[in-house]
């Protein structure tokens, strides 16, 4: 036993210290995931931060002079023009001016002290289908709430009032950075073994490393090893930015992060291996490895919830490990959930890893030689 | 066309220097050359590794540029207009850069279009390449599948698409057996007589540069001598002499003990039998006759390559194999009771038992029903044309591929059940550099240790032991990819003999390498073999074979001949057979594959 883990230990060894005495290979492993991280922390985002709109006042009282004032104070809504006639409203819409048209016809006032309903409509530029829809209904609750304080005591105060939880603000930021650390990782994890045998493979050194009395399996554990770690490492960088840079406060503890991780890395690296063992040379590996990343990538959850996918690719989702990591990660960092409670994202993890696994050792023993 | 008697190539006071990035040092790799290469003939670049070679044939061909000196190639200056010579020569790079998924036509029409060969000249020109080549019957195939000599003659065929006005070959026959060697020089000679071209050929084989015009020696980027090969030849006249070695031993023993004394005997290689050597002028007559112990001795007409061993040999001395490293192995070995080869009288046990093996890869069977067997102590040569099965012979005795069926047991394991026990007992050195090139010399020895087993004292004392035998002591922090490239194979076997391996089993390890290096590499072998290690080895050069004790010669996958050096010429020529070995193999080679025809006729025939 102890000379089998003598031999595993020097197997990775040798793994991470050629891994690592490859300048650019030193890079690639450190400067994407922290690129990565800060693009997504900035660029990425849902969030409403500043809407154009242009308005089109018909009636020009009072109450709609204080409603746009409202609007106006929120400091997300900026008007951009005041329009004259309905026929501006496509320009404004086409030139890209403006993301939304708010339109207050000439009988505004006049319908709302008759006590009849009186419509506001809004044209929206459904070209960015996710910030109009939001800025759509922030609109509907200025004005919900102008509604109300403009009945006054008339009838009983009647105030809904929407509360995120987890994510108070609704930042997007919150949501996309704890996927990125089970995304990022799994990237660089099936890439570094993926090719870790084709390199191999094309420098020669495969040979000399089957003529010694490695078995297969020991030779695909020391590989996993290592990527393993480097997963985890890419893992703690995005985790690192996350909650230093951008201050996404964590609730839960990292122990059962990392844990989750292991696991999910563990998947991964089976898919990887599994790549790694079916192709013939570097390039192989790499177009394998693409192909199979967007589909994980997409069928995650990280950009797109799987509950609005059709019923078949939510099938789909289910082989997925990234959609299971990226869950137990979110309700770990962000809901501060035990391992207990996400059972349903853990079994079944497990059982990717007990397919991918094993597949990868069967393919090492059946296909390397 | 150029008129005969101009020069295709004249240099004057030639510089080439490049900086290695990681030490800051400057290499010369070609010092102060001039050189005129004529028109219309044959001109031959031989030196050992390094000698700068490459970097002046990549200058030729406008590639490179010169740091100090002038280059004027068909009388325009390499430097003001490289592009200008690149249109009217051709330049057949090492590795070709065929396209292995392209099939033989395609890759021929492909290099049609890149010289602009007009369609009108194309099918006379490809139909006669395809003729000279042998091709004809493949045109369909991917490059990819052909073997080793037919790629190289593909290549070549490429290069003539168009008939450049010089033609510049690098180590054209580099891993190419003696066949397929034979053929490529035949269409060479053949363009040469037929359309008066031009050829410079940088090349390792010294029986290749014999048939030249003319023959420029470099070494370490200088030029040491130039001449026709009767002028080279000439260095060593009068100093070479065959002395036949005592019944039943193999030769390597005598040539071992005079290429070690270096004072008097400047080289020594066994051939046919017996041992060639070349006596270093003015050596003293007691010291070789102590040495040849009586052995009949016979004065011999001198080659060009011991005329070139003459001339670099009078200007360096190879660092021999360490002497005391080697008695502390003798030493230590005979205290643990190793087994001691002792020549053809000697009958150790039998450590490799080959029984009806065959591999078969889909519907092709490249290892056709072969038997023999191996015994302790032996070096035994695995010989054969490109495409002949021996190296897929050689991977499965290595365990690195399953047989098909038959019988396989390597030092006493059966390789079908225990393979990782027999990995144990064996030590590999491949054909290309194997080793992790990031990693530091030391750290390729501690990860190659620790994977057979050897850990903490037992593993540094390992390390330092080969280390010492290698001659790799000041180098154990450089990167092992950077080292050069006689110091690479030293690694490589030290490597491979770090867990003390019953059998070492090398691919093709004397390919491409130069006649210093070559005897320096058989020297650690014949050393290693005195110590009672088994040697499988693989060649190309035909009178290495006459190292071995016993050789089998493969070819489509069946084999062919095996027995004693002596017993495969006699096989080949009768008794008493003067076939040289390269002679010998070609002629077993030749038989066989008629024979083999013969009786597919009968067997299709009415």
């Amino acid at each position: 036993m102890y000379d089998f883990l003598h031999r595993i230990a020097s197997l990775c060894r040798k793994e991470l210290l050629a891994i690592f005495k490859d300048p650019a290979n030193r890079v690639i492993l450190v400067v994407p995931s922290l690129i990565e991280s800060f693009l997504f922390g900035y660029a990425a985002t849902y969030d409403l931060v500043d809407v154009p709109y242009a308005l089109l006042d018909q009636d020009r009282g009072a109450i709609s002079t204080e409603l746009v004032a409202r609007l106006d104070g929120t400091g997300i809504f900026h008007r951009v023009a005041n329009l004259q006639t309905p026929a501006d409203i496509t320009r404004a819409i086409d030139s890209q001016q403006a993301l939304i048209v708010i339109q207050i016809g000439p009988r505004f006032e006049q319908q709302l002290n008759a006590g009849e309903s009186a419509p506001i409509q809004l044209i929206l530029d459904a070209r960015n289908s996710n910030t109009a829809g939001s800025a759509a209904a922030y609109i509907g609750l200025v004005i919900e709430s102008y509604n109300t304080a403009l009945r006054g005591g008339a009838g009983p105060p009647l105030t809904v009032e929407a509360r995120a939880w987890y994510n108070p603000n609704l930042e997007t930021r919150w949501n996309l950075l704890p996927g990125l650390i089970a995304s990022l990782s799994m990237l660089q994890m099936m890439m570094l073994s993926a090719l870790s045998v084709a390199r191999e493979r094309e420098n020669g050194t495969f040979d000399q490393l089957l003529v010694t009395p490695y078995s297969p399996i020991e030779i695909m554990i020391g590989k996993a090893i290592p990527t393993i770690m480097i997963g985890m490492m890419q893992s703690t960088i995005v985790l690192l930015v996350a909650f230093f840079w951008f201050k996404i406060p964590m609730a839960g503890s990292l122990l059962a992060l990392y844990a989750g991780l292991g696991l999910f890395a563990i998947a991964s690296v089976g898919i990887g291996l599994s790549i790694s063992a079916v192709s013939a040379n570097m390039q192989q590996a790499m177009l394998y490895t693409f192909m199979m990343i967007m589909p994980l990538i997409l069928l995650s959850g990280l950009a797109t919830p799987v509950r609005n996918m059709p019923q078949i690719l939510q099938i789909a989702t289910l082989v997925n490990p990234l959609r299971f990591a990226i869950d137990l990660v979110q309700r770990i960092y962000l809901e501060g959930v035990g391992l207990f409670t996400l059972i349903h994202d853990l079994i079944p993890l497990l059982i990717i890893s007990a397919i991918t696994l094993p597949l990868a050792a069967w393919l090492f023993r059946n296909r390397l030689l | 066309m150029t008129h005969p008697h101009m020069a295709a190539a004249v240099a004057h006071a030639l510089h080439k220097r490049f900086i290695i990035k990681e030490s800051g040092k400057i290499v010369h790799a070609v010092s102060d050359i001039s050189l005129e290469v004529q028109a219309g003939s044959l001109t031959a670049l031989v030196g050992p590794d390094g000698a700068g070679k490459t970097t002046l044939l990549r200058m030729m061909a406008g590639l490179m540029k010169a740091n100090e000196g002038q280059l004027h190639v068909l009388g325009i200056d390499v430097a003001a207009d490289p592009q200008a010579i690149q249109d009217r020569i051709s330049y057949m790079p090492q590795r070709f850069g065929l396209y292995e998924d392209l099939s033989v036509q395609e890759n021929l029409d492909l290099y049609a279009d890149l010289h602009g060969v007009p369609q009108t000249m194309r099918r006379e020109r490809y139909a006669r390449l395809l003729e000279m080549t042998n091709l004809a019957r493949f045109t369909q195939r991917p490059a990819g599948k052909l073997s080793g000599g037919m790629k190289q003659k593909l290549g070549l065929a490429c290069t003539l698409v168009r008939l450049p006005e010089l033609l510049l070959l690098d180590e054209p026959t580099v891993g190419v057996d003696p066949l397929s060697r034979r053929e490529l020089w035949e269409i060479v000679q053949q363009m040469i007589d037929d359309e008066q071209l031009t050829v410079l050929v940088s090349t390792a084989y010294l029986d290749e540069a014999e048939r030249c015009a003319r023959v420029f020696v470099l070494h370490e980027g200088k030029l040491v001598a130039q001449g026709t090969p009767a002028e080279i030849r000439h260095h060593a006249r009068n100093l070479c002499f065959v002395a036949m070695p005592p019944q039943g031993q193999p030769p390597r023993f005598l040539q071992t003990r005079l290429l070690d004394n270096a004072e008097n005997v400047i080289d020594a290689v066994p051939q046919g039998g017996a041992v060639r050597f070349i006596r270093r002028p003015g050596s003293d007559q007691r010291h070789l006759d102590a040495m040849l112990e009586g052995a009949p001795v016979m004065a011999v007409e001198e080659r060009l390559e011991d005329g070139f061993m003459t001339l670099l040999r009078k200007q360096y001395i190879a660092d021999p194999v360490d002497p005391t490293a080697r008695e502390a192995v003798v030493r230590r070995e005979a205290a643990e009771g190793k087994n001691q080869g002792q020549g053809e009288d000697y009958v150790g046990d039998v450590i490799i038992e080959v029984r009806d093996l065959v591999r078969k890869f889909g519907d092709f069977t490249a290892v056709d029903h072969i038997s023999f067997s191996v015994r302790r102590g032996e070096i035994f040569g695995l010989l054969g044309p490109n495409g002949a099965g021996k190296t897929t012979t050689f991977r499965m005795l290595c365990g690195l591929l399953p047989a098909s069926s038959g019988f396989l047991q390597v030092a006493g394991v059966n390789l079908r059940h225990a393979r990782a026990v027999a990995r144990r007992k064996i030590g590999y050195v491949s054909q290309k550099f194997a080793l992790y090139g990031d990693l530091t010399v030391m750290e390729n020895l501690e990860f190659f240790g620790s994977a057979y087993g050897l850990s903490g004292e037992r593993l540094h004392e390992r390390i330092g032991i080969v280390m010492q035998q290698f001659d790799l002591k000041d180098k154990e922090k450089s990167p092992s990819g950077q080292l050069p490239g006689g110091y690479k194979q030293r690694l490589a076997m030290a490597v491979g003999l770090l867990h003390e391996p019953d059998i070492l089993f090398l691919d093709e390890p004397t390919s491409g390498t130069d006649p210093q290096r070559r005897r320096e590499f058989w020297r650690r072998i014949t050393a290693l073999s005195e110590v009672g290690t088994t040697i499988v080895i693989t060649t190309h050069f035909m009178e290495e074979a006459e190292y071995c004790d016993r050789i089998v010669i493969q070819d489509s996958g069946k084999l062919l001949a095996l027995g004693t050096p002596r017993e495969v010429r006699t096989q080949a020529g009768g008794k008493d057979s003067r076939l040289n070995m390269e002679e010998a193999f070609i002629s077993i080679v030749e038989q066989g594959r008629r024979q083999y025809s013969e009786a597919a006729a009968t067997e299709t025939g009415p």
